[in-house]
C-alpha cells in the first residue's frame, strides 16, 4: 500500500516535471522564433499622406489631451499663393487676414509675406490641432504641400493607436522608427 | 489682384476637379528673386529606444525582488511597496504602454502576420513574466503589473465570491483570451488594448466609453478584489496556467500547518484552499458516472462551440476595417442606404475596383470562419474542462494557497501564528 502511494507520487512528479520542461522549452522556443524574426528597428504609427482624406478624426481620437498628429509644410511644393486655399476661408470676400477669414480654427497657420506677391505659410505646431481643415484646402484647390503627420516628439506610440482605428481611410502605417516621417514628395510629372 | 486669383482659381478647379490626392502642381513653385531659401520641414525623431531597454531591465528586475520578497522575505509591507513603485512607474509615467497583457497581441500578430516584427522590449514583456510564474508563480500580478496594482490599492471591503460565481465569471477571460487572439491573429484589431479599462487613468486621459468601464471596475474593485485580474485579465489566464507548474509558490505557513484556521478568511481573492474531508461514499458513484459522462461531453462540446464560433464569422469579421469598408460599400451601391460615409468617399476617391476590395473582404470572411473553429473550439474545451474539475477531488490536509489562483499578494502571511513565531525568532537571532 505503502509503496504503491509512493510510487503514485512519482509518476505525478514525474509527469508535472515533463510539462513543466516542456512549457519552459515551449517559452524559449517563442523567444528564439521572436529572435529570429527581430529587426533592428522598432515601428512607429504614420499617416501615408497619399491616402488620408482630412477627415478630422485625428484632432478627436488621438489619446492625448493635444492630438500628436499636426499640419506640416513641405516648402519646396508650396505654391506661395497670395489666396491660399489652405489659408482662407472659400467664402472670404474681400480675401483679407481677418481672423474670421482664416480656415483654420486655432489660427496655427500664420502668413509671412516673403516677396511681391508671394506669402509663406508656417504651421504653428503648438496651436494646430491635426483638424486637417487646411490639408483638405490645400489638397483639393492647391498643391497640397500642407498635410497630416504624426509628430513623434509628441506621439506616445500606443500598442494599438486609437486614430489608426478610427481612420476611415486606412491611411495609418507602420514604419520603421529610424525613417518615421512619410512627407510628400516633389511630383515631377 | 484679388479678381485675378480667384480666376486662377477657378480654372485651376475646373482643371483638376477630379480632387487627387497627390500632390499635383497647379501653381509652380515660384522663383524667388530676392535669394529666398525654402525652409525645411522639421522631423523630430521618436525617443524611444533607450526608455524601451530601461524598461525591460525595470522590469526584470521588479520581477526579481518580486520573488525575493514574496517567497523569502515574506513581507506584505514589502510587496505593497514594490506595488507601488510599479504602478507608478509602469503605469503612471510610462502611462502603462507596452504591457504584458497587451504584449500577447504582438506575439499573436507577428506569427500570422510575416512583415511584422515585434520589438525586442515587447517580446522581453511578454516573455519574462510567464518564465517567472514557471519559477515562483505568480510574482508578476503581486507587484509589478500596474493594472493590478490600481485596483489592489481601492480595495478596502473585500467581499469574498463564492467559488462556483468566480469559476463562472472567469469564463469570460478564456473568452476574452481567444476573441483577442482572433483579432490579432486577423490584423483586424488589438482588442485588449481598445478595451483596456485603466490606461485611461494612466494617461488622465482617454475614450469616454473605456474610462466609464474603468471607473466601474474600480469602484467594484472596492469590494471584490482585482476583478478585472481575476475575470477579465486574458494574460492572468497564462499566468494562470503556468504557475499551476511553479517550482517554488507562495506559502501560507513558513514552517508545518498546525490548521488553527486563522488565516481561513484571510484572502481577499478566493485563493486559499481549505483541507478537504475525503469523498463520501454516495458521492463518489455518483462522481463517476459523471465525470464518464462530460469525458464523451468534451468532442461534441468542442466541436460545437467550433461551430458556433465558425458560423459567427459575418459578425466578427466587421471588426476588421476592410469588410466594414466593403459591406458598406455593398449597401450603396445596391441603394439600400443613401448617405455615403468618410470611409467609402475615401474609398471612392482611391479609385479602386469594388470587386478587388469585395475578393479581399470575402478573403478575410473566410480566414474568420478558419479562426472561428478554434476560437470556439477553444471555449468549448475550457467549458469542458470546468465542468469536469467539479467532478474531480482533490485531497488536501493544510490550508494552501491556491496554486493558480494566488496573487502572491502576500495578505495571508501575517495570519499564521508560525510565522510570528519565524519573526520572532530571526528577531531574537539578531539581538
Amino acid at each position: 500500500m505503502m509503496s504503491e502511494n509512493k510510487n503514485n507520487i512519482n509518476r505525478r512528479h514525474f509527469l508535472k516535471d515533463g510539462v513543466w520542461a516542456t512549457c519552459l522549452a515551449g517559452l524559449a522556443g517563442l523567444g528564439g522564433f521572436l529572435l529570429s524574426k527581430l529587426k533592428k528597428n522598432n515601428t512607429v504609427w504614420q499617416i501615408d499622406p497619399y491616402v488620408c482624406v482630412a477627415c478630422g478624426n485625428c484632432a478627436t481620437y488621438c489619446v492625448l489631451e493635444d492630438s500628436a498628429v499636426k499640419c506640416v509644410q513641405v516648402y519646396e511644393i508650396c505654391g506661395y499663393c497670395d489666396i491660399c486655399t489652405g489659408y482662407l476661408e472659400p467664402e472670404a470676400n474681400p480675401p483679407d487676414t481677418g481672423a474670421e477669414k482664416e480656415l483654420c480654427p486655432t489660427g496655427a497657420l500664420k502668413r509671412v509675406f516673403v516677396e511681391d506677391p508671394y506669402f509663406e505659410y508656417n504651421v504653428d505646431e503648438a496651436l494646430c490641432n491635426g483638424c486637417g481643415k487646411c490639408v483638405k484646402g490645400c489638397t483639393v484647390f492647391g498643391n497640397g504641400s500642407l498635410f497630416l503627420q504624426v509628430r513623434h516628439d509628441r506621439c506616445l506610440n500606443c500598442n494599438e493607436c486609437s486614430i489608426a482605428a478610427a481612420c476611415p481611410s486606412q491611411a495609418y502605417k507602420r514604419v520603421p522608427a529610424n525613417e518615421p516621417y512619410l512627407l510628400k514628395k516633389m511630383d515631377h510629372a | 489682384m484679388i479678381r485675378i486669383g480667384y480666376i486662377i482659381i477657378g480654372i485651376a478647379v475646373l482643371c483638376f476637379s477630379s480632387g487627387a490626392a497627390s500632390a499635383l502642381e497647379r501653381f509652380p513653385p515660384p522663383e524667388f528673386e530676392g535669394g529666398y531659401e525654402f525652409p525645411s520641414t522639421t522631423t523630430p525623431h521618436p525617443q524611444q529606444d533607450i526608455y524601451e531597454y530601461m524598461d525591460t531591465v525595470v522590469l526584470l528586475a521588479a520581477l526579481s525582488l518580486a520573488s525575493y520578497l514574496v517567497l523569502r522575505k515574506r513581507s506584505r509591507r514589502a510587496i505593497f511597496i514594490l506595488m507601488v513603485f510599479s504602478l507608478l512607474y509602469f503605469g503612471f509615467w510610462r502611462k502603462g504602454c507596452v504591457c504584458p497583457i497587451g504584449a500577447t497581441q504582438n506575439i499573436v500578430l507577428s506569427i500570422f502576420d510575416h512583415s511584422y516584427a515585434v520589438p525586442v522590449a515587447v517580446a522581453f514583456f511578454f516573455l519574462l513574466p510567464l518564465v517567472f510564474a514557471l519559477f515562483f508563480g505568480r510574482v508578476f500580478c503581486a507587484a509589478v503589473c500596474p493594472l493590478g496594482a490600481i485596483q489592489d490599492l481601492v480595495l478596502l471591503r473585500p467581499v469574498s465570491v463564492p467559488s462556483w460565481l468566480e469559476s463562472g465569471l472567469r469564463l469570460f477571460a478564456y473568452v476574452y483570451l481567444a476573441a483577442a487572439v482572433l483579432f490579432a491573429a486577423t490584423g483586424s484589431a488589438f482588442l485588449i488594448c481598445r478595451y483596456d479599462p485603466f490606461v485611461a487613468f494612466f494617461r488622465l486621459n482617454g475614450n469616454l466609453n473605456v474610462l466609464i468601464i474603468g471607473t466601474c471596475l474600480l469602484v467594484i474593485s472596492v469590494f471584490i478584489g482585482r476583478p478585472y485580474c481575476r475575470f477579465i485579465c486574458p494574460y492572468g489566464i497564462l499566468l494562470r496556467q503556468l504557475s499551476r507548474l511553479s517550482k517554488w509558490r507562495v506559502t501560507i505557513t513558513p514552517d508545518e500547518c498546525v490548521q488553527c484556521r486563522l488565516c481561513e478568511d484571510s484572502c481577499p481573492y478566493g485563493a486559499i484552499r481549505r483541507p478537504s474531508v475525503s469523498w463520501p461514499e454516495t458521492e463518489y458513484g455518483r462522481g463517476k458516472k459523471r465525470l464518464a459522462i462530460l469525458l464523451v461531453l468534451l468532442p461534441i462540446l468542442i466541436i460545437l462551440c467550433g461551430w458556433s464560433g465558425s458560423g459567427l464569422r459575418k459578425v466578427t469579421s466587421r471588426m476588421h476595417p476592410t469588410v466594414r469598408l466593403a459591406e458598406r460599400i455593398y449597401l450603396e451601391d445596391t441603394g439600400k442606404v443613401e448617405d455615403t460615409t468618410d470611409a467609402s468617399l475615401a474609398f471612392r476617391a482611391t479609385g479602386k475596383e469594388t470587386e478587388a476590395l469585395y475578393r479581399e473582404a470575402l478573403n478575410i470572411r473566410a480566414n474568420f470562419g478558419l479562426g472561428g473553429w478554434f476560437f470556439g473550439g477553444f471555449v468549448g474545451l475550457m467549458i469542458g474542462l470546468k465542468l469536469i474539475t467539479v467532478s474531480i477531488w482533490r485531497q488536501r490536509t493544510d490550508y494552501e494557497a491556491g496554486r493558480a489562483s494566488c496573487l502572491a499578494c502576500g495578505r495571508c502571511f501575517k495570519y499564521c501564528p508560525m510565522e510570528h513565531a519565524r519573526l520572532n525568532k530571526t528577531k531574537e537571532a539578531l539581538v
